[in-house]
């Protein structure tokens, strides 16, 4: 390619017959008969402009055949993320649904194949981004139960600390985002400032808002900064003067309560079949919580309840996910007084990251001790260093299926290491994406509004559905 | 070229070579129709099902008398070793449940090729002819019950390994709270696995997923098509063999090249 877009044109050409393309007249009056498919010359080359048909049209083409096929999405705000639905109706009441996924692949799967084990971390944490520490901790826990470790107790109570936090934001956006799909802006307003608390915290407690990789295999990639138990108990209480406005604004508010209720059943004979776990499972009677059945991260040291309703839709949902938010709250309360001193990463030096992060002068890099020891003191902690930044430790071959409980359900971990410094294979069970599946036997059936309530109360997150 | 014939003596020499080996349905290797006699013989050495990728000696050394020690770093291919029972904890019971009902229905013995135990996880290989009615079992006899079927997933083991796809099937029992997992092999010119969605409807996008990422043919499959890539795309991007691409950097015509061509250190 010797010749370059950029050396053409700056792509911004004023002149000639783009000039008035932003005037519907100019489009419609000089050489564009067509006012739906127009073309019109520029320095680039035809561009066409593609309108939408006239739905007049479009009801004349439809008339005495009740039947259309409607697409909705990949990108409008109500189908929650780019996700794609292709409904037939008839009259409005859809007949048939169908979703079309893949908008959001990026390949994490298959990249991490390319990584070593450590910095896997940073790509699954962008998976579900609603849900990062979940998918940084369900992918260690595979990783450390490879290695064979244990990890120490206080980087466990920080992790369930975290995914607590982290769960209680996902509920947000997921009461918040469904509430504006809805039309209840009031319940977007209230959700997003709600999970702006979480994310500071979450600045605080990791250094970064989202995308944390704070979570490494082993343990955690530093101890929580001073101050941190007092933050939590502020936002604790933040939390608990605010939540009852949910119930005010909306669980007993007739318009939420008609949208939502009797919307989107899917009974619990229904859920086993079609693979559905979380909230959905839990809305339909059954008490399937991982934290509870097969608890991991010390979860089984923690008193909270399981909620569950009877009423299998998408009211039930929401109200399941507000408790939700209430129980993880008692969680974080007991696992800040459970929080005792101690190291947060396993002693194994062939293992743990040699990271002793501070703040320097030009951003978080290591400790100015960390550096002198390694370079003056410890041929050592040199030598491993130097091979775990570039080469990183080796994980015995075999396969492990590590599930944890997402906000959104079962997300496990499916790791194959073929005794190498990189994982072989790793696979994703995304409750996002099992989930989905469900959308056609919530919608069918139904009407076309009651599709987009359905959805949101399935709350599938697109990076993680597609990966 | 995958033929019926073959695949028939082929498995009746391993039922020779290994006689008597272990429990029931345990210690038989897979047989392929398309291996050839060589690779026939590793794989049997290996103990039948392969996992991992062979590594090639120091200098790419093979079949030489080289006794310096410089042909070494010879890795084998991981095998998961066939476990001994008592396999502990329920997971004799499971078996047990499993090879019982197999007989019952009168499946052949050499269905389960083989069980391993590792990291308190328990697999099932299975020849993939029966992997249906195995599920099914697993799913309606009340003595196992995996009613969810969680998670199924492609891997591939390499280019250089025998039966190099394998479909994997996480099944969990919500009434006892235990969780399986089945395995599936298959050559790659011949990637054909029963669907399980009649059983486990939720395998639906799942098993088109790992259609999609690996070319897995799963038959039977209500609709196997492309899940995540386009509608239009060659070829099945996770595989080991796929061609990676570099990034082109507008500066002095450089390009950072694909993963797999970086320099490295592993």
């Amino acid at each position: 390619m010797t010749e370059r877009i950029s050396d053409v044109t700056t792509g911004t050409a004023t002149d000639g017959a783009g000039r008035d393309s932003d005037s519907y007249e100019a489009n419609r009056t000089t050489s564009n008969p067509d006012a739906y498919a127009g073309s019109r010359e520029t320095t680039e080359g035809t561009v066409y402009t593609v309108t939408g048909g006239d739905w007049d049209e479009v009801l004349a083409e439809a008339a005495g055949d009740e039947r259309i096929v409607m697409n909705l999405g990949p990108q409008h705000p109500s189908t929650h993320g780019v996700l794609r639905l292709v409904l037939e109706l008839e009259g409005e009441t859809v007949t048939q649904a169908r979703s079309v996924i893949g908008y959001l692949h990026t390949g994490i799967e298959k990249n991490l194949e390319y990584r070593n084990w450590t910095q896997g971390v940073t790509f699954v944490t962008r998976m579900d981004y609603l849900a990062p520490l979940h998918n940084e901790a369900a992918y260690c826990m595979a990783v450390e139960k490879l290695l064979g470790v244990t990890v120490p107790q206080r980087a466990q109570t920080i992790r369930v600390l975290l995914m607590e936090l982290n769960r209680i934001s996902s509920h947000l956006v997921a009461l918040a985002t469904g509430g504006m799909e809805l039309g209840a802006l009031t319940g977007m307003t209230a959700g997003f400032r709600e999970r702006e608390e979480v994310l500071h915290l979450l600045e605080f407690l990791t250094g970064l808002r989202m995308n944390h990789a704070f979570i490494r295999p082993g343990g955690l990639a530093q101890d929580l900064p001073e101050g941190a138990e007092q933050r939590i108990k502020d936002f604790i209480a933040v939390m608990d003067s605010r939540l009852p406005d949910y119930d005010k604004l909306l669980t007993g508010q007739p318009i939420w309560r008609n949208r939502l209720a009797g919307i989107g059943y899917l009974p619990v004979d229904a859920c086993l079949a079609l693979g559905i776990t979380g909230p959905i499972l839990r809305s339909a009677g059954l008490p399937w919580d991982l934290r509870k059945v097969e608890p991991y991260s010390g979860y089984e040291n923690y008193e909270f309840d399981v909620p569950t309703a009877n009423e299998a839709d998408s009211f039930a949902r929401y109200r399941l996910r507000l408790e939700e938010i209430h129980q993880s709250l008692r969680i974080v309360r007991q696992a800040v007084d459970n929080l005792t001193p101690g190291p947060v990463m396993v002693e194994d030096a062939k293992i743990a990251w040699p990271a002793q992060l501070t703040i320097g002068s030009d951003g978080m890099g290591n400790s100015l001790e960390h550096v002198r020891k390694i370079m003056g003191q410890s041929m050592e902690s040199l030598i491993h260093h130097f091979k775990l930044v570039t080469e990183g430790f080796a994980v015995p071959p075999g396969q492990v299926y590590v599930p944890i409980e997402s906000p959104r359900g079962e997300l496990g971990y499916h790791i194959v290491s073929d005794g190498g410094t990189r994982p072989m294979r790793v696979h994703v069970r995304e409750p996002s994406f099992v989930n989905l599946q469900s959308m056609p036997a919530m919608c069918e059936g139904g009407m076309v509004a009651d599709v987009i309530a359905s959805v949101a109360s399935i709350d599938p997150v697109m990076g993680g559905c597609d990966r | 070229m995958p033929d019926e014939t073959n695949a028939g003596q082929n498995s009746g020499k391993e039922v020779e070579q290994a006689p008597g080996a272990g429990t029931p349905g345990n210690g038989e290797a897979l047989s392929s129709a398309s291996m050839s006699e060589a690779e026939h013989e590793e794989h049997l050495a290996h103990g039948g099902v392969v996992a991992g990728k062979a590594r090639q000696g120091m200098f790419g050394i093979s079949g030489t008398g080289d006794t310096s020690g410089f042909g070494g770093l010879r890795l084998p291919a991981h095998v998961a070793a066939p476990s001994e029972r008592p396999f502990g904890g329920w997971f004799d019971e499971v078996a047990d449940e499993l090879l019982g009902a197999l007989r019952e229905r009168g499946l052949p013995a050499d269905t389960v090729q083989q069980i391993t135990v590792d990291r308190g996880e328990i697999t099932f290989y299975l020849r993939r002819e029966h992997l249906v009615d195995v599920a099914r079992i697993l799913r309606d006899d009340p003595a196992l019950r995996f009613e969810l079927c969680s998670s199924v997933s492609g891997v591939d083991y390499g280019a250089d390994a025998p039966q190099r796809l394998h479909s994997v099937y996480h099944l969990t029992s919500m009434t006892y709270r235990r969780r399986i997992r089945l395995e599936v092999a298959v050559d790659v010119d011949d990637a054909h696995i029963p669907s399980v969605v009649s059983v486990y409807p939720t395998a639906d996008w799942q098993e088109r997923e790992a259609w999609d990422m690996f070319g897995i043919v799963y038959d039977g499959h209500p609709g196997l098509t492309r899940i995540l890539m386009p509608d239009d795309w060659d070829g099945h991007p996770q595989r080991k063999d796929y061609p990676l691409g570099g990034i082109p950097v507008e500066y002095k015509g450089a390009e950072i090249p694909p993963p797999d061509q970086r320099r490295s250190y592993s």
